[in-house]
């Protein structure tokens, strides 16, 4: 697959702290990435390196697999980082100018992508006028306007009432649908979880996992359980070692898989062993799951 | 390089502050000169006409209309000023840069509006004295009117000298007031090093390192003109001789003060972190 960005040992301090630690991994063509970490784990900070705003301190980076200079890839990248940033005192339509003067963009773009995000009606009102979701969806249309490769958000709900939120991911979903490469930082675990396909977890500055949203843990999943006959059921399930640890929350038993096993084999088996249960579901653990799991183990 | 002009001009000329800074910049030491120009009735008491002083005669008119229309860089540099100001409250540097701008292309964009902004300035003051000199000057011929027009080159690089002094000033503190602040600072530092300096020398000595002063060179470009207004009157009065010609060494110093300051001004803004 054609890379579209490579980081390699990647390390930022800022003074003693160090915000990045030997941080690698790449983005591929096509796919919808999302970055998750807790606040502070160095999400925005890597983000930042990689758009020419953070100097790092040391390892590298490369757009495109080196072919251009940074400043040149990131007129192919549309990005936005933390609040949109713009002149108040010009309107969207003058705003949006500058960034195409910036690009090197047409000006016939600036009325399509204020159309894709809806405020075509205002873009002639000055931007300090805006409300939050406005800002947001015209940082949008500003980081679509040369059509990029890649689009980079970071937090791009923060912020933003429910409607809003509703707004911002329809259209990344929509960016997403017409094959746009997209890298979303969030700590907004279902955010994630509806738009990427791949997840990068950081946790003060380290990668701990890179790969496929569903491949994130080695879990065979767990099931929940309840019966009549609790103490049994616990005594059996901590002597199989096909299961790994137990535990009981409000009646509610949820044994956790060491090796796969479907609901069909282990209704059987408890069946067998004269155990009947009143209630039984097998689950894969949540994204917010994994990601605490992940993030918890030290 | 006309992109990065364009792109600023487009940042500045929909302020409306800077709008309104610019053209009084411009405008109001233009406005003083044609004044000055004409002749002032004080209701039959007296008439003031600043033309019978022989101020307005070439090539003198070159020395004093330039002294006095750079008095007016201080509104201009309030402009150069927040115009880096700006950029860091409204967060908008940051964004430019990542819309593809490079800190250099940033800190050019910057230079090129302040050359652009002297070069007009050179330009108005040049027509407008060479108009009022046409009409008072008792001499018109041309190798007189050209003789001394080389302190229309010591004006522009006057203004271009200080107005990169306030860009670096800008990118340094990242907030106008302090910026503008930080240039009193300097002008009183240089006197306090000249002060310094004469007391544990002699005075003349520490007037030659003064003049390699950031802003005492800017100054020391156009010396002041009252003295060879009143030298003409006193033709005899030896003591009042000094030393008002522009000298290229004196030019060469503010263009080293200003790539400098640039050079300075990209820098700082290189190692930052935004």
């Amino acid at each position: 697959m054609e890379p579209i960005l490579s980081i390699n040992n990647l390390t930022k301090k800022f003074g003693y702290l160090t915000a990045v630690k030997d941080l690698s991994f790449n983005i591929n063509k096509g796919n919808v990435y999302g970055i998750l970490g807790p606040n502070g784990s160095g999400k925005s900070t890597t983000l930042g390196i990689v758009l020419n705003v953070v100097n790092k301190t040391s390892g590298d980076f490369k757009w495109f697999n080196g072919t251009v200079t940074t400043h040149d890839a990131l007129k192919r990248v549309g990005a936005i980082i933390e609040n949109p940033n713009f002149y108040p005192y010009m309107t969207a339509a003058q705003n949006l100018k500058l960034v195409c003067k910036i690009k090197g963009v047409d000006y016939s773009k600036i009325d399509e992508k204020l159309e894709v995000v809806n405020l075509l009606d205002r873009k002639d009102h000055k931007f300090s006028s805006y409300s939050l979701g406005m800002k947001q969806r015209l940082a949008i249309a500003s980081a679509l306007l040369n059509d990029p490769e890649i689009l980079i958000l970071d937090e791009p709900t923060n912020g933003l009432d429910p409607q809003g939120i509703h707004q911002i991911r329809k259209i990344i979903k929509d960016i997403a649908s017409e094959g746009t490469t997209i890298l979303l930082a969030s700590h907004l675990l279902d955010e994630v979880e509806k738009v990427c396909s791949h997840v990068v977890v950081l946790r003060k500055g380290e990668k701990l996992y890179s790969g496929r949203v569903d491949e994130m843990i080695s879990s065979h999943g767990f099931f929940e359980l309840k019966c009549e006959n609790e103490n049994e059921l616990i005594t059996y399930l901590e002597s199989n070692p096909d299961f790994g640890s137990v535990k009981v929350e409000n009646k509610l038993i949820t044994a956790f898989l060491n090796e796969p096993m479907d609901a069909v084999t282990f209704n059987k088996l408890m069946f067998e062993k004269g155990i009947i249960l009143s209630h039984l579901v097998k689950r894969k653990e949540s994204l917010e799951e994994q990601f605490l799991q992940l993030t918890d183990k030290l | 390089m006309l992109r990065l002009l364009n792109l600023e001009l487009q940042k500045l000329l929909l302020s409306r502050t800077s709008k309104i800074l610019i053209f009084v910049s411009f405008v109001l030491p233009f406005t003083v000169l044609i004044l000055s120009s004409i002749k002032i009735n004080f209701f039959g008491f007296f008439t003031l006409e600043l033309g019978e002083l022989g101020i307005f005669n070439f090539p003198i008119i070159w020395h004093i209309t330039t002294f006095f229309a750079s008095q007016f860089k201080f509104f201009f540099a309030i402009v150069v000023v927040s115009m880096i100001g700006n950029e860091y409250s409204n967060k908008t540097l940051k964004q430019n840069l990542i819309d593809g701008l490079s800190k250099k292309e940033f800190i050019l964009s910057k230079f090129y509006t302040i050359i652009f902004f002297s070069l007009v300035a050179t330009l108005l003051i040049a027509v407008a004295s060479f108009f009022i000199g046409l009409y008072y000057s008792s001499y018109t011929e041309a190798s007189i009117i050209i003789r001394e027009t080389n302190f229309l080159i010591a004006y522009f690089v006057k203004l271009v000298g200080f107005f990169s002094l306030c860009l670096f000033f800008g990118m340094l503190v990242k907030r106008s007031a302090f910026a503008l602040a930080f240039l009193f600072i300097l002008y009183i530092l240089e006197w306090i090093t000249f002060g310094i300096i004469s007391w544990q020398s002699d005075m003349a000595f520490a007037e030659k390192i003064q003049n390699f002063f950031p802003l005492k060179s800017m100054y020391k470009l156009i010396d002041q003109p009252f003295q060879r207004v009143m030298m003409t009157k006193f033709p005899d009065k030896a003591d009042l001789m000094y030393d008002y010609t522009v000298h290229w060494h004196e030019i060469v110093i503010v263009l080293c003060w200003t790539a400098i300051f640039i050079f300075l001004s990209y820098r700082l803004l290189k190692k930052r972190d935004l």
